[in-house]
This record gives C-alpha cells, structure tokens and sequence, in this order.
C-alpha cells in the first residue's frame, strides 16, 4: 500500500460533478505532477485533498497513515503531515507573517498554550526562517509584513515555500504554484522545493503548464482532463505534451504562452 | 510589533479571573433609588463644600427634566429608581499598599494591579466600587508638580484648581446621563500636569464595579497644561452579575497650547451592565488630543469620544474599536467639532459583531464657519461573524466652511470561508483562525496599546470569540 492513496474519488461542487473517479498512489520520496488544461478538475483535487468546506465528496477514500482522511478538518489533516499551497494565497490583514508561522509552526507540534515545552522558541524559530528565507531570497522585513497583504505573485507563492518549508510536511500539493511567476522567482520556488526532496516527502505538483517541471523533475506525469485521470506516465510524458499539448482530448497547449514566459 | 495571540484556559477560567466578586462589605449603603435626600446624603458623607452639594442638587433637577435619548440604542429597561447610587467600602483610603484591606486586596491579586504597578506604572488609582481604595504616585512626579488623585480627594485638596475646571466641558445640561453623573458623582481620576512637564509612563487606574445593582458614577478631570504630555489609561474587568447595572460616567479634559494627552479605555464590562459615557475634551493651540476606545461587553454601551478643535493648529484623534456578541448593542464612534481654522482630525472605528450582535457607529464632524483648511478624516470598518449578526453606520457632516478637506470611508466584511480554510490548512483550529482574524482586524487599535494591554485585550477576544463557538 502506498503511503498516500486516493482512490476513485468524486466531487462536486455547487451540485456539479468535477472530479468522477480519480485513483491516484503517491509514496513518499515520488514527485508526481498532475497536469490538466483549464476545468479538468486540478483546483478541485488539491481542495478537496486539504479539506475545502465548499468541496462535496461523493464518493471514495483518500488514505493516509491508515486513516481515511476525508472526514478530517483541515487542521487535523495539516497536523497528520499534509500542506497545499494554494494557487491564490489569502490575505490576512493585521497578522503579520512571523505570527503566522509561529502559530502555524506551534499548533502543529500541539502546541495548547499550556506546554511550554511543545512551543517553538525564538532562537529557534529565527534560526529555522533564516536558511529557508535566504533560499528563497526572502529579507527580514517580510516577517513583520501582514499575510500576503501587498505581496506580489512571486512574493506570494514564495511565502507559500516557506510556510511547506518549516512545516515539514510529508505529503505536499503545490497548487498552479509556478502560475504568475517570473523566471526568477520560478527558479527560487523550485530550489527551495528540491531541497526539501528526499525519502520524506512526497509531492503532488498540479500544475497546466509544463514549465515547473524543467525546474522541479517529476517522477511521474498524470493528465488529467474533465475529472478523471486519461493518461499517465513518467518525465517523458511532460516532454509530450510540451509538444502536443492538450489537443488530444482539448483545443489548448500545455506550453506558458509566450506572454506568460516574459512577465 | 508582531501581535501574540496568547492562548489560556477558557470556561471556568474565565469566571475565576473576570468573574469573581467578594462578599460586600460596606461601611455605608445608600438608599436604592434618586432623590434629592440621596443626592444630599452623598454629598454629606464626603463632606464637600456647600458648592459642591447645591451644584449635585441643580443636575438633580436637570436631569428630573431631561428626556431619556431615544436616538440611539434602547434605554427604555433602565430602572433608575432600582439602582444603589453611592456606596462606600472603607473608611478612608489606604496610602500604601499596605493600607489596603485584606479581601479588597485580594480583588486587586487576582487583577494584578500591584504587579502591574511594579513593573512599569508610575500610579496607580484603583476605584473599588463608589470610592478610590488605594492610590500612589512616585515621588518624582509629584516633585514635578504633577497631580494624579481621585476627584473626592482632589476635591479637598486643590479646590481652586478644581472649581476653575470641573463641569466646564460637560457641564449637567449637556446631556440626561451627564446631569445623572453630576449630581452622584463619585470617585475617577484627577490629573493635573504643569507647563512643560511630560510624564513619560502612563498613569493607570484599573477598576472594577463589585455590587450588584450598584450604578459607578465615576468622574474624570484632566487637565494638561501648556507643552505638556500625559498619557492616562483606565481599564475594566467587571464580574458577572444577574442584575441589571448602570456605569455613567463623565470625562472631561482639557489640553492646552503645544500639549498632548491621550486617553487609553480598554472595558470588558459584564454583560447586564448598560455603559453610558460622556467624554470630550478640547483642545488649544497646536496641542493634541488622542481617544483609544475599546468597548468589549456590557449590555449596552453608549460612547462617543468627542474632541473640540479651538485653536488654529490643533489636532484630534479617535481610534476606537467595538465587540458586540449575543444581546449586546455598542453604539459607539466619536465627535470632532472644528472651531478654528488649520485643525485636523482623524477617526477610526473598528467594530465586530458575532452571534446576534449589534454594533453602531454613530459620528459627527462638524466645522464652523472660518474654520479655513481644517482636515477631517472618518474611517468605519465594520466585520461580521455570521448572519445573525448587525452593524450599522450613522454618520453626520456638517461642514459651514467651503475651504475644507472631509473625508470618510466606510467598509463592512464578513471573515470569509477561503481565510479559515487557509489558516486551517495549517493546522490552526476554526475557533483559533476566527481569532486570529478578528484580532488581526483590530491590530490597527491594539498596536496603539501599551503591550501588555495589548496581550489583554487580545485574550479577551479571544474568550468572546471561544466562548460564543458550538
């Protein structure tokens, strides 16, 4: 059995089917990448994977640590080692990024205010932020910045990065993070994310183009496309659609557009 | 200042710090009810000067006249003929800390007045119940002519000072509850700061209403005299009653040329208490006036910080921020009135409403004519927490001046799902992501306070926002 199993799963959203039957095994240690053309049903995976309240699930299981994780909130399924980086990260006026991720960082070693002992010290949080934070070419003055408040897209999914970075999670889902992305921040991100590959962490990249995957190799390529999987295989596959694109099944190239490439 | 959200015990915590009340003891209870024998008796306990008791009989009689305000929330279950109107629990008041009676000390324990005095305050006024108990001021103020006493004391002790001043700002007939306040006064804060001097540690009184159906009628003076700096910070926790209570009081300030006061309120008033203050100051010349104004329980509270703008130069603020949860209305905002040209004023009110609870912002600016370049800027922010739940905005403009800058802004949100889902998605639990947000809401207010009012005021969010989940 693999470490992460989703099996036949469908969703709806609004009364709507999206997702009709998605079977996916990810172990930790695999990059897989989910690749799909606009309204396959990406977004769709990585919420309902996290939890999202407005994601129905009709049916099917999502297995984790011998636990069916679907009827977890989504605190109990960060806690258990799971972490989405969303596509549209949310701002939070008047707390800043350094209480964020303290509190995030604290609430996952179970942290209740009463144990001490469980709450990550200052030393030790500055230490944890510094590495990760030059990695991404992040300065200080991002820490008593507010969430996401005035960050640029690039700024944005960096601050994503550092959020999976200190809270080590074991099964990651990176949301269209390469979407809105300049070159260089595309290049951080994915160093950032390589540094973190290894026997513990397995990874989800859900992404429409294939540009990331020059920066972040995947070990496996799954498309998917009008909510079920149609298509799977290893890097090869993304070299395949970065020629062919989508057309097969829809009229859309799996290429950044030219515009896209330059911003 | 990055904000902690400190995390404690909730539920029966909560009582036990907020909530608890001592046995009363009293060595004199008024008569429920008003009257003039009451008001009369009053004025006779504390011995004050015949000016004293016929200026209580006159509000007496203005306020027999004076309408109930209807305009705002509903008032109309206030019994005052039910309400204990002076109350006074030790004989004289205690000089040092050891003075303090026993079980009144213990009250002060558990609030961590003495602590907090230690640590960083330079006096401590704490009003328990109708009269101030314990007061100190380091001698290195007082040797800078400063005075910090309550108003009894301050009332025998500099009488000049007192009358040239007291009821000049607010006097009886400005309103019912200030004609209450003035004829029942008792006990609050007397400030006086020379020329020049600026006190650099904020002056505090913590107080605390502890009698059931006991009306607090505290009354405030502060006078800061030309350059000068004072920064003065009450704050209330008041414990649990089944009774209907009354807290009326008056606030007046009086800020001259080149000086700056700023005034800190941060209440959590039980929840069958009906708050109804005045407050207003006016301000001189190129002096400065701040009001930082949080309201979190009470049944109802009615509070509108006002600032009078007299001088060419002068500048007011109003930051002011209200938590209304099940059965309570805060109808709170602020005042600026633009006498002279050149003055500006700022304000800001934040409010939160959760289960069923109502906030208002009631505001008036207004800028008489000549009043030439005054700036005047008025921001709302109202968040809901859920259906249930209301706010309203009302504010009023009046501008008799062309040459002026007026703005005002107003926004209303509710915490949305995608914000939850991406604070939990992080581990942190709704209940938690709910608080985080509304502080963080609120930060604009609380990075005013003084840090450990900050941590305060953050935890009694935080109680409001658990106790009121599931």
């Amino acid at each position: 059995m693999a470490d992460f199993e989703i099996k036949d799963l469908r969703v709806s959203v609004e009364g709507r089917e999206i997702l009709k039957g998605v079977t996916l095994s990810v172990n930790k240690g695999e990059v897989h990448a989910v690749m799909g053309p606009n309204g396959s049903g990406k977004s769709t995976l990585s919420h309902t994977l996290m939890g999202h309240p407005n994601y129905k699930v009709i049916s099917g299981q999502v297995l984790f640590k011998g636990k069916d994780i679907l009827t977890l909130q989504p605190e109990a399924r960060a806690k258990l080692g799971m972490f989405l980086a969303l596509q549209y990260p949310v701002v939070v006026p008047g707390i800043t990024m350094s209480n964020f991720l303290r509190t995030a960082i604290n609430a996952k070693r179970g942290y209740d205010g009463k144990d001490k002992s469980k709450a990550i010290n200052v030393k030790e949080f500055r230490a944890m932020l510094k590495d990760e934070m030059s990695v991404l070419r992040m300065d200080d003055s991002f820490l008593s910045r507010y969430v996401n408040e005035g960050f640029s897209g690039g700024e944005k999914k960096r601050a994503e990065i550092l959020q999976m970075a200190v809270l080590k999670p074991e099964i990651a889902i990176l949301d269209e993070t390469d979407s809105g992305l300049d070159i260089d921040s595309i290049k951080f991100v994915s160093d950032a994310v390589n540094r973190m590959r290894g026997p513990e962490l397995g990874v989800l990249i859900i992404t429409h183009y294939t540009r990331v995957l020059k920066f972040i190799k995947p070990d496996y390529v799954h498309v998917l496309v009008n909510g079920e999987f149609v298509r799977s295989g290893g890097p090869e596959l993304a070299d395949w659609l970065e020629a062919k694109g989508y057309s097969e099944w829809v009229k859309e190239p799996a290429k950044a557009p030219a515009a896209l490439e330059a911003n | 200042m990055a904000t902690v959200i400190p995390r404690i015990d909730v539920g029966d915590n909560y009582k036990e710090k907020y909530g608890f009340f001592d046995p009363e003891k009293f060595v004199f209870k008024a008569k429920r009810g008003l009257n003039p024998e009451v008001v009369k008796e009053i004025s006779w306990m504390k011995n004050e000067p015949e000016w004293m008791t016929k200026f209580r009989l006159r509000a007496l009689q203005t306020w027999d006249k004076k309408e109930m305000p209807t305009w705002g929330a509903d008032l109309s279950t206030i019994d005052f003929q039910n309400i204990y109107y002076y109350l006074k629990s030790t004989e004289k008041q205690g000089k040092t800390w050891e003075d303090v009676p026993a079980d009144i000390k213990n009250t002060f324990d558990r609030l961590g007045v003495p602590q907090a005095e230690r640590k960083f305050l330079a006096g401590v006024a704490a009003q328990y119940e109708s009269e101030v108990v314990y007061h100190s001021l380091h001698k290195e103020l007082e040797a800078k002519g400063v005075i910090f006493t309550d108003t009894d004391s301050a009332l025998r002790d500099y009488p000049d000072l007192f009358k040239q001043y007291f009821g000049t700002i607010i006097p009886p007939g400005d309103n019912k509850m200030a004609a209450l306040n003035s004829a029942v006064w008792s006990g609050g804060s007397f400030i006086y700061v020379p020329k020049g001097v600026k006190v650099e540690i904020p002056l505090q009184a913590y107080f605390r209403i502890n009698a059931e159906n006991m009306g607090q009628f505290e009354r405030t003076l502060i006078i800061c005299d030309e350059d000068s700096f004072v920064h003065y910070i009450e704050g209330c926790t008041a414990p649990i009653y089944t009774t209907d209570s009354l807290h009326s009081a008056v606030v007046e300030i009086i800020v001259k040329r080149g000086a700056r006061c700023r005034y800190t309120t941060v209440q959590n008033w039980s929840t069958n208490v009906y708050n109804l203050v005045t407050k207003r100051a006016v301000a001189y010349g190129d002096a400065t006036m701040e009001w930082v104004d949080g309201n979190l329980g009470s049944q109802i509270t009615m509070k509108y910080p006002s600032i009078y703008l007299m001088e060419p130069g002068a500048k007011g603020d109003v930051l002011s921020v209200a938590f209304a949860g099940k059965g309570q209305h805060q109808d709170a905002g602020g005042k600026a009135v633009h006498v002279a040209p050149n003055t500006s004023s700022n304000i800001v009110s934040k409010s939160i409403s959760k289960n069923g609870g109502r906030t208002s912002y009631r505001g008036l600016v207004k800028v008489y004519p000549g009043a030439k370049n005054s700036k005047s800027f008025v921001r709302c922010d109202a968040l809901l927490l859920d259906d249930q739940s209301r706010s309203d905005t009302y504010p009023t403009t009046e501008v008799d001046e062309p040459q002026v800058r007026i703005g005002h802004e107003a926004t209303v949100s509710k915490v949305s799902d995608e914000q939850l889902f991406y604070l939990q998605s992080r581990g942190i639990t709704k209940a938690e992501a709910e608080t985080m947000i509304v502080n963080g809401f609120i930060e604009p207010f609380t990075k005013e306070l003084p840090i450990e009012y900050a941590v305060e005021l953050n935890r009694l969010i935080q109680l409001e926002m658990i106790g009121s989940v599931g």
